[in-house]
């Protein structure tokens, strides 16, 4: 698989943002994933909420793990550094990042089996500490990449597309960032861009561990043996587990829908989701109010979506470790050398 | 009187502290190893301790060398026996005619004692429990107790222990005083009560010079803090912790902005390994110099990452404190065993750079070396440091920094270079030095960013699984690492007085047992070059030595020969030709055993020339 690069185009009509940038500006390579995957939702999303507010793409560094998710930061800010880490290590090498230069925006993209699954250790770490970032987790319920296992956040008594029934109870990630002390905690759907390009901006504009748990559904779900003689296309996949599959494109799932109404979302293979909005006038500022909200609705069913908790004074990282303002990465021997002089003192207490 | 006579020596014996852990000995300890350094007589103490926090057995040697022997000496002249528990070991492991310090508060069954020892009792708890009435006291005053009765047998002079005291209370009256009356009531007890000075003694001398006594662990640290890291992650391991812990210490002293008071560093203890190596890579491909500290289970866990680095081409620095494996193995207990863990840690094909200081001078130094050296080669650098050099104190040269020093960054693009038009390829190889251009983050708003994976792409970044692209990005690679080779630390020769067809090759902590060996050999008529390899990729001196020796020793400390293992394999050699010489027992190397184990070798191959100076 190589790349497929964009026509370097542009439309001299192009709306331009506060910088000039145009929407083009925010894009990246084209997406290798499965027509219809819920992750190109998302990256268009993060495309939207960048364009809108005005960030100068180069100064964001977009950092995943590994999986069909992980893979979607080579499709925005393409004029962006990006990171594909280890399965489930973004977490620790975006907190690395930070803690190297501050100044920039760090964006997270995660899968539910990175996340959930063998990085949810990194997961939990970097929300307590408190990391100024972005963390999307894009979560399809599966392992996409390598080709449609349980991820723990898979409904208990959901089934895999072979027939199998899941016996494990599922890992909210919501909850238990909130429980961590997030500092901004939402959640959203793929396919609800009025409802999740303003959260990704709020969250971008966040500071401390903002976190968002986007709904995302995969397609790979359908590719049961009866449906993969009828194809639109092929996709290759890329990844060392590789597997050639044949899958079924779709059309994206989308949905709009009113605050406070619940919204029935159908997926790619017929299941059915149940999705609620949360009201304008819920308080996102009360932590425990949100965790009770969210248990109150998932007790029937429900996936509470929108921003269920925020404090708007968070502190970050740095500010725990209370470093000096200008970023780490720049400072040279003058600054961090403590010179000839202090070690002749130091060599002399250890006589 | 003892059926043996006496040890009778001056300035050169072996003393052996067995306590119980978490007594409070370890300061009385450290002090009576730090005043016979006052005396400007070498010493080469050694912690013995068991992976354990409270009531196990524990020992402290201190290994009183006015030649200057760093290594382990092995065996013991004088016991502080202070532990029941070890008692009959204890009392066994002393050598015939040596002496047995006891305290002799409860008597003894003369059964517990050995005929060919002089044994000397101090009614220690009697004299503490009539002095103090605090339990933690009567513990902790004990301690200093012995050691004033101590002084007194082997003839110290009392002013320079106090001195030390009032060095480490300085401020603090109450305690000063409280020590320095109990080194006194130790003291005037034995030269009231026994038979003072014994046949073991410490005489002033001139032979510490200006050297410094230092832990390997804190001079790594203070190199880390000269080299400008300024991130830290860590997972507490023994025997690495005291990396972090003291690198924390050094920070807060000396990188605090002096008009914010805030700090020009950032210290992260890690959820584990994975987090903490992680942390490390993300860091150093934002441009900051960091680094991680750890032992062999860490390293282990860090592999995938190590990969990573190697492969993405990201710098790191890794300490790796080596403690005896495999496994848990003896967490507390030495060994040089993850040679070849390190060399290619990871899956697939991968190389890894590795640095082995002898002791804290070249701990400090090479830890400075590595953030150059990994920003360099972005890449890997182990700092290979082990229980031995790294969590006792060794005497050695002054640490020392040339303040013009600057830091070499490596090949950075800047905005500048990528406005002027340079072309960018993240994995182009400008200069044949397989060593490629990086840009950091946010650097440019149109020119020079990427996309850093660990999957395999092309000179630009891009990805690709095309088999030629791949394979010229892996022989890129390989001609990094043989451009590493003239930039680690070069191996160091020394030739014998004679021309000789054998050598022997060791590495790091075996360093002062090897230099006390060549006497020892040289007195039973072997003659034998030195080589001391100070890093991997092998210097070409390596090979060069090889082929000018018929057979070549390789002295090390872990079972399988590792290091031999990678000359081998690196250098294409007759592995015949390589003799290993291993100790791998956890306790360090000592320079009775490479010399035995080297001398009966050259015996049996009857190749000793004519034993003139066997004594
Ligand atoms: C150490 C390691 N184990 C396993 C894998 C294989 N692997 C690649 S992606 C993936 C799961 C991805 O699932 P998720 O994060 O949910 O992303 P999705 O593909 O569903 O978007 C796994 C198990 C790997 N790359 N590395
Ligand atoms: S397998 Fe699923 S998650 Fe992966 S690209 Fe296809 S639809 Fe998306």
């Amino acid at each position: 698989m190589t790349y497929i690069a964009k026509p370097k185009f542009h439309h001299p009509g192009l709306k331009k943002n506060e910088l000039g940038y145009t929407h083009r500006d925010y894009e990246g390579k084209i997406s290798t994933l499965c027509a219809g995957c819920g992750h190109d939702s998302i990256t268009a999303s993060i495309i939207e909420a960048c364009y809108e507010l005005s960030i100068e793409p180069h100064r964001v560094a977009k950092i995943s793990g590994i999986g069909c998710s992980s893979k979607t930061p080579d499709y925005f800010l393409g004029n962006s550094h990006g990171f594909n880490s280890v399965h489930g290590r973004m977490p620790s090498v975006l907190t690395g990042a930070n803690l190297a230069n501050r100044d920039l925006i760090y964006l997270g993209v995660s899968g539910d089996g990175d996340s959930a699954s063998i990085g949810f250790g990194q997961f939990a770490h970097s929300i307590r500490r408190g990391v100024n970032m972005t963390y999307i987790v894009e979560n399809n319920g599966v392992y996409g990449l390598t080709k449609g296992q349980f991820s723990a956040t898979a409904d208990r008594g959901s089934k895999s597309k072979k027939g199998v029934t899941n016996t494990d109870n599922a890992i909210d990630l919501v909850a238990i960032a909130l429980q961590l002390g997030a500092t901004f905690v939402a959640r959203s759907f793929s396919g609800d861009k009025t409802q999740l390009v303003p959260l990704i901006a709020a969250a971008i504009r966040h500071k401390g561990a903002s976190f968002i748990d986007v709904i995302s559904p995969c397609i790979a779900f359908n590719n049961h043996a009866g449906s993969t003689k009828s194809f639109d296309y092929v996709r290759e996949h890329n990844d060392a587990v590789n597997r050639l599959d044949v899958l079924v494109g779709r059309d994206p799932i989308a949905v709009d829908y009113a605050p406070g109404t619940v919204q029935m979302v159908e997926q790619h293979d017929g299941s059915k989701i149940a999705l609620r909005k949360i009201d304008a006038d819920y308080d996102p500022h009360d932590r425990l109010g949100a965790q009770t909200f969210l248990a109150k609705h998932a007790a029937k069913g429900q996936i509470v979506t929108g921003l269920l908790y925020v404090d708007p004074d968070a502190e970050d990282l740095h500010e725990h470790l209370n470093t000096v303002e200008t970023p780490l990465n720049t400072l040279e021997a003058d600054a961090l050398c403590p010179g000839s002089a202090v070690l002749d003192k130091i060599n002399a207490s250890l006589r | 009187m003892p059926d043996k006579k006496p040890i009778s020596s001056v300035n050169d014996f072996v003393v052996r502290f067995a306590n119980v852990n978490g007594s409070g000995s370890a300061s009385a300890n450290e002090m009576f190893a730090r005043a016979i350094l006052r005396h400007g007589v070498p010493v080469s103490p050694r912690n013995i301790f068991p992976s354990n926090i409270q009531g196990l057995p524990t020992w402290y040697e201190v290994r009183v060398t006015e030649d200057g022997h760093l290594g382990a000496r092995g065996g013991v002249d004088m016991m502080v026996a202070m532990n029941p528990q070890t008692w009959d070991k204890d009392v066994a492991g002393i050598e015939p005619g040596g002496y047995l310090f006891y305290d002799s508060t409860k008597p003894m069954p003369s059964t517990k004692f050995r005929d060919d020892i002089t044994v000397i009792g101090v009614p220690l708890t009697a004299i503490t429990n009539s002095t103090y009435t605090d339990p933690r006291q009567r513990q902790l005053f004990k301690n200093i107790i012995y050691l004033g009765s101590l002084s007194a047998l082997l003839d110290m002079d009392p002013k320079l222990i106090e001195q030390l005291i009032g060095e480490q209370y300085k401020g603090k009256e109450k305690l000063l005083s409280s020590n320095v009356h109990a080194l006194h009531l130790g003291r005037d007890w034995a030269l009231q009560n026994l038979k003072c000075p014994i046949g073991l003694r410490v005489k002033k001398s001139d032979k510490v010079g200006d050297r410094i006594f230092i832990e390997g662990n804190s001079a790594a640290a203070l190199g880390a803090v000269y080299g400008g890291a300024t991130v830290c992650a860590w997972y507490p391991i023994t025997p690495s912790s005291s990396v972090a812990e003291a690198f924390t210490a050094h920070c807060k002293k000396y990188r605090h902005d002096p008009e914010t008071g805030k700090a020009k560093y950032a210290i992260v203890q890690g959820e584990d390994e994975l987090a903490s190596i992680g942390i490390v890579i993300g860091a150093s491909w934002n441009g900051a110099r960091a680094f991680t500290a750890t032992s062999g289970p860490g390293i282990s866990l860090m592999t995938e990452f190590i990969g990573l680095s190697y492969f993405a081409e990201i710098p790191a620095v890794i300490m790796n404190i080596q403690r005896a494996g495999p496994s848990t193995g003896m967490p507390t207990r030495t060994q040089q065993c993850d040679i070849i863990a390190c060399a290619y840690a990871s899956h697939g094909d991968t190389k890894h750079v590795l640095l082995f200081p002898e002791d804290p001078a070249e701990a400090f130094e090479f830890a400075a070396a590595a953030f150059d050296l990994a920003e360099r080669l972005q890449t890997t650098i182990f700092l290979m440091l082990d229980l031995d050099i790294g969590m006792n104190h060794r005497l050695c040269r002054p640490l020392k920094w040339d303040d013009a020093r600057q830091y070499d960054r490596g090949k950075v693009m800047t905005e500048e270079m990528l406005e002027e038009g340079r072309d960018f390829g993240r994995y182009l190889d400008v200069d044949g030095d397989g060593i490629p251009y990086r840009t950091y983050p946010g650097t440019h708003p149109t020119k020079g960013s990427y996309f850093t994976r660990g999957t395999s792409r092309d000179r630009y970044a891009r990805y690709s699984e095309e088999g030629p692209v791949y394979a010229d990005n892996m022989q890129r690679l390989v001609r990094k690492f043989e451009t590493a080779q003239d930039l680690v630390p070069r191996p160091l020769q020394a030739n014998a007085e004679r021309p000789t067809k054998y050598g022997v090759i060791y590495f790091g902590s075996t360093s002062p047992a090897m230099d006390e060996a060549i006497g020892l050999l040289e007195a039973r008529g072997h003659q034998l070059d030195r080589l001391r390899i100070r890093a991997f990729p092998f210097h070409s001196s390596v090979a060069s030595f090889l082929a000018e020796h018929d057979f070549v020793y390789v002295v090390e400390q872990n079972r399988d020969s590792q290091l031999r293992q990678l000359i081998v394999n690196e250098n294409g050699i007759d592995p015949v030709r390589l003799v290993p010489i291993v100790h791998y027992d956890g306790s360090p190397i000592t320079a009775r055993f490479i010399a035995k184990a080297i001398g009966d070798h050259q015996d049996h191959l009857k190749v000793t020339p004519l034993r003139k100076a066997v004594s």
